[in-house]
């Protein structure tokens, strides 16, 4: 099976965000980036089915700047075979990173069996990529998955909607699958695997070597900024009148901030 | 004046409240609504108080279910040619699977989990939060139309009196074609309350809640002030609840009227998941616990003696 992983790296989710002096974006340059938390399941899943089907190879992609070759290396180093980055801005919007990734997809000249990521990224937070690069490529794509069992061509898939609700789908490859937490458990790259992903083929692309032009652009961010802060609140030590404070508070939230 | 369609889902004879939300803040223009599940009388009335001029129902073959294909090309067909300016539904499961790819048939541009929006003239500008709440931007469309908007539940609010419309019902076939991926199985999850990023209310248990079976004080809670259980990933990690009760950056983002954190610190990635919820109250026993810096009401005590507390008080007060 030809086997594709989208991957992206995000600020570290300990990361505070600080908007940068034109509210364009966030300040970059003291951030540690780490690879999306979700994208972990996806390169797991990947490695696992490529154990399962003799043959098959695991190709990562990447659309974002240059140093988001990390995450590529530890795709890499987890096991993957190849990967690819298509140079571009790291706010790129969603429409643009897709149609990237059918770019990219397209030059390894590989037909996709089965294109997986994470159900979004911890950073713009869109869930928009999975299900538009599967409409671009017209493949069905099933996100939120919790689930994975392959029986051939055949996947049941369990994806989790509201409430704790399971949804069993029945797809045939190929499609795109995003995946969520509880999906599996993602491996730590050994350091065998760290020193042969040193080898591996990484190929970067330019936008314009996949296809994407700056008509593309969708969607526009600007006037990054941070939330505004609430008034300090009111703080009660319980000590030995545990009864009085509830009873005062439960009293504020009826009469005060009538939420109640 | 933007012309606008609403793309509406239901739960049980109810449109989700979302809707009503989003049709309030679009007062002034001109606004349908559509819907592929069956609507009630009453709730035709209720969409129609909140501003829907005509409110279109799609019937077809592959719609029983909602399925990502089976959707969106039901709505692709209903909405060709009618000249909308803008789609616009809630970022529900549905919202957040199925608009990417109706987008992606357009060519459009979407802008997802919106929190609030204006129109300057008939141009869309929206605010939204990134970085799981960490930073708040400006969002703005281009290229082809419709462009496509899904809000967070929620976050607007119902409009206090709003212009109410025609409400006329009409029905729509449409034709699927083929749907790849199918549901063959649905499994209901242990709760029937609303899911967390639609509940008004939450109770969230951390890691001093210790053990799973002590989220059954949470529950009693929460069953007292129709709320929905929430907890922390420190919770979940340690096995103490399921990833769909998980509050937080690698959880859901949620905005409630009121959310009870009992015994959770308040890491960075738990505040930036509950910071838009509009009173917080926090229980704890560390009075230097992050989380009393983001909350209204501070408790500083053991969850344990203080959740039993509101429990038997707010029965006493709603019972």
């Amino acid at each position: 099976m030809n086997i594709f992983v989208c991957v992206k790296q995000v600020p570290d989710t300990e990361t505070k965000i600080t908007p940068n002096s034109d509210g364009s974006f966030i300040e970059t340059n003291s951030i540690k980036w780490i690879m999306n938390p979700y994208d972990e399941f996806a390169v797991e899943q990947a490695l696992l089915i490529k154990a399962a089907n003799s043959g098959s190879t695991v190709t990562v992609l990447r659309v974002g700047g240059i140093k988001d070759t990390e995450a590529l290396r530890t795709a890499m180093a987890m096991g993957a075979d190849e990967s690819y980055l298509v140079e571009a801005d790291d706010n790129l919007d969603s429409y643009r990173t897709a149609k990237a990734l059918k770019g990219a997809i397209e030059k390894s000249g590989k037909n996709p069996d089965l294109i997986l990521s994470g159900k979004q990224a911890i950073d713009s937070d869109s869930l928009q990529v999975p299900q538009l690069l599967a409409q671009m490529l017209n493949l069905p794509s099933v996100s939120v998955v919790v689930g994975f069992e392959q029986n051939g061509e055949e996947l049941t898939l369990k994806r989790e909607v509201e409430g704790g609700t399971i949804e069993i789908y029945s797809v045939k490859t190929p499609c795109v699958v995003a995946c969520n937490k509880g999906l599996n458990t993602p491996r730590y790259a050994s350091l065998p695997g760290i020193m042969k992903a040193k080898k591996k083929p990484l190929t970067q692309l330019s936008l314009s070597d996949v296809g994407v032009t700056a008509e593309d652009q969708r969607v526009k961010y600007s006037n990054f900024q941070l939330p505004p802060e609430k008034p300090p609140g009111k703080k009660f030590e319980t000590g030995d009148n545990v009864a009085s404070v509830v009873k005062e508070v439960v009293g504020l939230l009826r009469n005060e901030a009538k939420v109640i | 004046m933007a012309k606008i369609l609403v793309f509406t889902e239901t739960t049980g004879d109810n449109v989700k409240t979302v809707t009503l939300e989003i049709l309030g803040k679009l007062n002034g223009h001109e606004v349908d609504v559509v819907s592929i599940s069956n609507l009630s009388e009453s709730s035709i009335t209720e969409l129609a108080k909140y501003g829907a001029g005509n409110i279109h129902q799609l019937k077809g073959n592959h719609l029983e279910h909602y399925t990502p294909e089976g959707y969106s090309q039901a709505l692709k067909s209903f909405i060709d040619g009618k000249g909308y300016d803008y789609v616009f539904t809630g970022s529900t499961s549905i919202g957040k699977d199925l608009i990417p790819r109706l987008a992606g048939m357009f060519d459009a541009g979407m802008a997802s989990e919106v929190t609030n929006f204006i129109f300057e003239g008939d141009t869309f500008a929206g605010t939204r939060p990134l970085f799981a709440g960490k930073c708040l931007a400006k969002v703005e469309i281009s290229g082809p139309k419709p462009h496509f908007i899904t809000v967070r539940p929620n976050a607007l609010g119902l409009a206090e009196s709003p212009s109410a419309g025609a409400g006329s019902k009409s029905e729509a076939s449409v034709s699927v074609d083929q749907v790849r991926a199918s549901i063959k199985e649905i499994i209901k999850g242990a709760s029937e309350k609303l899911d967390l990023t639609e509940a008004n209310i939450i109770v969230s248990g951390g890691r001093a809640i210790k053990d799973a079976s002590n989220f059954k004080i949470l529950n009693e809670l929460a069953d007292v002030l129709g709320a929905t259980v929430g907890a922390s990933r420190a919770a979940v990690d340690s096995g103490y609840a399921p990833h769909s009760m998980q509050v937080g950056q690698t959880g859901k983002t949620v905005a409630p009227s009121l959310y009870i954190a009992c015994g959770i610190s308040g890491a960075i990635q738990h505040l930036a998941g509950m910071r838009t919820s509009k009173c917080i109250v926090a229980i704890n026993t560390d009075p230097e616990a992050p989380i009393f810096t983001k909350a209204d009401y501070g408790i500083v005590g053991d969850l344990f003696d203080v959740v039993p507390l509101l429990t038997q008080e707010f029965k006493a007060l709603l019972g």
